[in-house]
């Protein structure tokens, strides 16, 4: 691995190494481009990984003390963990399940698609799937994403058994086992899948795809890598033209180092990425980096999400196998005849005994609940993921007070379930309902919203500047230097699950990158 | 409610080691009694208070008394690093003790959970239920009772183990499932 000298100011820094950065970061080392790749986590492995919940989640999880406030119900369920992702190299993509789903035309331009959605701050993407379908199949083919590149499909297991025979009985016509990012034969030098169903608590087979054990080591041969882990980014420091000259971060020791660069690229998830640039803030920008718009932090999404169980007679044993083992897509298309707009997955989920205790009713106690647990090994499950709209006053923000131990404000989530979001869950709970009671369930249960997993929206693009906060390259309005290069980018959530588009926009994200540097414009 | 999810957090990597120490640690054992002899903090009638307890708040009629043992183990151990959990259980215990004019572990099952009822959204109710939620559905004695299998990666996955064996259901067609390659 290549270490970098903290004045080479002709390097990229990268903040955040997960499926945006840590694909940015490979995209850039192939081209022969010098990169020294921030992360705040420690580096795990498939070996350190463990087939344990709780261990898992204190190993992975970013565990800094967040604030939540809003109608949803994360702020009552888990007020100090708004989302569920990962603080170790390769980001959250060690913690995914895999789905690798392309958006949708129409949801690329959601403000002329969905006209007339009160108190919804809608945009248009300033791209269109055309000018994603270049760079689509390079990221299929990078992720080895199944029913692409002529890749099989995976097994379907227990649990997707049962959602596929309710699909068929609601008369849905897409329910496969979908497009994954898990090798169903060894490829790129991993294995298959083993069917262990801990994809959650980090692949032990290395057959999912992570930036951990694929982009990352493939980056670091180059040479032209220098990945820092456990130091966390705290301040973007820029010159008097408003130029990011580079970063100022914490080691794991507490040392501070000032990293100079030619270009700053911010990559560190929905809530962290507009963060850090609102706590960048300085004279020359007293409402922190790339702000011009007061859009930074605003417009957060986490799509609107839920699960369905159901408990049945005999047994399921739905924690065998892939966690995301099935897709529904028929409730994905535009169609506005069911009281909202915008479309939603089913998607199998499962979840292990510590979790379902801890997840299927937050908070609950007594018999009525260790009842539902007993149900157990008859459990099959799925999650609801939806298109959310995007609201001005769902928003990131710095804690007024609370300081985390770097001295830096923790960051406040707050979200309101826009009513277009809560026509959503109802319906789709009612219809995953349906779909177990079609297949005989003894009880179908209601599951509220994880912490999230899907972080978006909150550094978006736009045509205009005065509408977000980056343009169609992720490259920030006001700062030529400064680029967005995880999902808060999106500048609408769409149904989809995000990890696909946003390796996708990486890759797109790195041609232009080295493009305007070899055109000396940045 | 708030007070609850800050103690969930805030505990889970101490009680993760814990409920890890438990799992391997602890031999099984045919009653709670004999596991009281390991408590560091707490004394008998917190620990068979605490057994009552935690029984109600999860019960399970097929899950013996040794493992929520267990939990209050976690309990003690906790108690035993950090002063300020010794004083919350050592609280929370007396006012259980009072709260129904006779000590909580001589209540029926019913009432003991009226009890726990007035407490819930306190601190003292929050820290058990928080604590056990975590160490006792992590105990493999529990996994096994209640139809878990736990870690599969040691047994290769359940490739060959049963990750498709659902039969009272037909099988979906190869288009939709292909077969393992």
């Amino acid at each position: 691995m290549a270490q970098h000298d903290l004045n080479d100011d002709s390097v990229v820094v990268i903040v955040g190494s997960g499926a945006g950065g840590g694909t940015l970061a490979n995209e850039l080392t192939q081209k022969g481009m010098k990169v020294v790749l921030f992360e705040a986590g420690a580096r795990q492995s498939p070996a350190t990984f463990v087939n344990q919940e709780w261990p898992a989640f204190n190993q992975l999880a970013w565990l800094d003390k967040r604030t939540t406030s809003g109608t949803w119900q994360i702020a009552k369920d888990f007020p100090n963990l708004p989302a569920w992702i990962c603080k170790t190299v390769g980001g959250t993509t060690t913690h995914w399940a895999g789905a690798s789903l392309r958006l949708q035309e129409h949801e690329f331009k959601a403000k002329t698609t969905y006209s007339g959605i009160k108190n919804a701050n809608l945009l248009d993407w300033p791209i269109t799937l055309a000018d994603l379908e270049p760079y689509y199949p390079k990221a299929e083919n990078k992720m080895g994403v199944t029913r692409t590149n002529d890749i099989p499909g995976l097994p379907g297991n227990n649990n997707f058994k049962v959602m596929y025979n309710g699909a068929v009985k609601l008369g849905y016509k897409t329910c496969s086992t979908g497009r994954m990012a898990i090798n169903s034969r060894p490829r790129d030098g991993r294995s298959s899948c083993w069917q262990m169903g801990f994809c959650f608590q980090g692949c032990k087979s290395g057959a999912k795809w992570s930036t951990l054990y694929t982009e990352i080591p493939k980056a670091e041969a180059t040479g032209k890598l220098d990945l820092r882990s456990e130091c966390m980014a705290l301040q973007i420091q820029h010159d008097d033209k408003g130029k990011a000259t580079g970063l100022l971060y914490a080691d794991k020791d507490g040392a501070h180092h000032y990293q100079k660069a030619r270009v700053v690229c911010v990559a560190c998830n929905s809530i962290e990425s507009p963060r850090l640039l609102l706590n960048s803030q300085s004279s020359t920008f007293p409402h922190g980096l790339a702000n011009s718009s007061g859009q930074v932090g605003k417009n957060y999404m986490r799509h609107t999400t839920g699960s369905v169980f159901g408990i049945f007679r005999e047994p399921v044993h739905f924690y065998r196998g892939t966690v995301m083992a099935g897709i529904i897509q028929d409730e994905a298309e535009l169609n506005t005849k069911r009281g909202f707009t915008g479309g939603f997955e089913f998607e199998t989920i499962s979840l292990g005994l510590p979790f379902t205790a801890a997840f299927l009713n937050p908070g609950a106690w007594g018999r009525d609940y260790t009842k539902q647990l007993e149900g157990y090994p008859n459990m099959a499950a799925m999650w609801i993921v939806g298109e959310d709209m995007p609201q001005e006053t769902n928003a990131v923000t710095l804690h007024p007070t609370e300081k985390d131990k770097w001295g830096l404000p923790i960051p406040n989530v707050h979200y309101d379930d826009h009513a277009n979001d809560l026509a959503m869950r109802n319906y789709a709970f009612d219809r995953g309902c349906a779909l177990y009671d079609s297949v005989g369930a003894v009880q179908t249960i209601k599951v509220p919203p994880y912490p999230s997993t899907h972080n978006l929206g909150t550094c978006r693009m736009s045509e205009s500047a005065r509408d977000g906060v980056c343009n169609k390259h992720g490259q920030s309005h006001d700062i030529k230097n400064l680029f967005i290069s995880d999902g808060s980018q999106f500048t609408t959530s769409a149904a989809e699950n995000p990890t696909l588009t946003i390796v996708t926009l990486a890759i797109r994200q790195a041609n232009y990158i080295s493009e305007e540097c070899a055109k000396q414009n940045i | 409610m708030e007070m609850k999810r800050r103690e969930f957090l805030k505990t889970s990597a101490l009680v993760v080691a814990g409920a890890a120490a438990v799992a391997t640690g602890v031999p099984l054992v045919a009653s709670a009694d004999d596991q009281w002899s390991s408590l560091k903090t707490l004394d008998k009638h917190q620990a068979d208070t605490l057994l009552k307890m935690t029984r109600q708040i999860f019960p399970h009629d097929n899950v013996p008394d040794s493992a929520y043992a267990k939990v209050v183990v976690v309990l003690d151990t906790d108690a035993g690093t950090s002063p300020e959990t010794a004083k919350l259980l050592k609280d929370g215990i007396e006012q259980i003790d009072t709260v129904n004019g006779a000590g909580f572990a001589t209540l029926s099952a019913d009432q003991q959970v009226i009890v726990l009822k007035k407490i819930e959204t306190g601190p003292f109710f929050q820290k058990v239920h928080a604590t056990e939620l975590q160490s006792f559905y992590s105990d493999p004695e529990v996994w096994k009772i209640l139809g878990y299998q736990g870690p599969s990666f040691p047994k290769g996955g359940y490739l060959h183990r049963g990750f498709n064996d659902l039969t009272w259901l037909p099988n979906p067609p190869a288009s939709a499932s292909p077969k393992a390659s």
